[in-house]
């Protein structure tokens, strides 16, 4: 294998950063989920790639369950989106107001 | 050193997230994220896990992504247009964002990650395989519980309650 260990984590260093820089700017509630969907994805690739380099499968077996369970959490994150749309009319998360405790 | 089509790969990905997260419209938005999500793809299979390759195509690629699709679809026209967002906010974001890069990569650099390279044979996927009908059973079964499960919540918090079945127009 021509490419090390590094590359990878450096790459899945670069997309969780632009995941946490797009929950903590972004105001649109969809636009929210695309960060979360990048930072499972980081978290994916480093699991992936330390599998490779150790090596053992685990690695691989555990990034199967991590996205499976990163579905699950994207439909009913989808879902609840839509249910805030239809009270308030709006994705703007500034607007949910009364979701604030 | 890194090769050609990993430089393609990582630069693909990244630039589709960016312009995932900053394009105005987000339908275009969410085809961005597609194909940051299928340049992960392309990541695990130089890293020689093609099972999770195709497992990543067919639920992120195949299903999740078309999900965000539709969702977005069914929001109003101008609100997928809309986008409102502090200056001030910003601007630290990308300083977060820049400082994390920064930060972290520094780390991981100076750390003795640099030298591990390997020579050993790929994992067959066939061990994957078993893993998850032997030791992981369990494991998987709490999984599809856990699948199943929240697609009854997905519908059961979607549902409209208003209407019934003989008001329905169509």
């Amino acid at each position: 294998m021509t490419n090390g260990l590094i590359d990878f984590v450096l790459v899945s260093v670069a997309l969780l950063a632009i995941g946490i820089y797009g929950m903590s700017v972004k105001r649109n509630a969809i636009r929210m989920l695309f960060g979360v969907e990048m930072i499972i994805n980081s978290a994916n690739l480093n699991l992936v790639a330390f599998a490779r380099f150790i090596p053992n499968s685990q690695g691989q077996t555990l990034a199967l369950f991590s996205i499976a369970i990163a579905a699950a959490e994207v439909a009913v994150g989808l879902a609840l989106v839509i249910v805030a749309y239809r009270m308030y009319k709006n994705i703007d998360i500034e607007d949910f107001r009364s979701l604030k405790g | 050193m890194v090769d050609a089509v990993f430089l393609a790969l990582s630069v693909l990905t990244i630039g589709s997230a960016i312009v995932a997260l900053e394009i105005r419209s987000l339908i275009y938005g969410s085809i961005a994220l597609m194909i940051t999500l299928s340049g992960i793809a392309g990541f695990f299979l130089l890293l020689d896990a093609p099972f999770v390759a195709m497992f990543q195509l067919s639920v992120y690629v195949g299903s999740i992504a078309v999900l965000i699709l539709f969702t977005v679809m069914l929001v109003r026209r101008e609100l997928i247009f809309n986008k409102i967002e502090d200056k001030r906010r910003r601007y630290a974001g990308i300083g977060l964002m820049l400082a994390l890069m920064l930060g972290i990569g520094m780390i991981i650099i100076g750390s003795g990650m640099k030298s591990m390279e390997t020579n050993s044979p790929s994992v067959d996927y066939k061990k994957i395989g078993e893993d998850f009908l032997t030791y992981y059973s369990p494991a998987l079964i709490v999984m599809a519980l856990i699948l199943a499960s929240s697609v009854v919540g997905a519908l059961t918090l979607a549902r409209r309650e208003d209407i019934t079945n003989d008001q329905r127009t169509d």
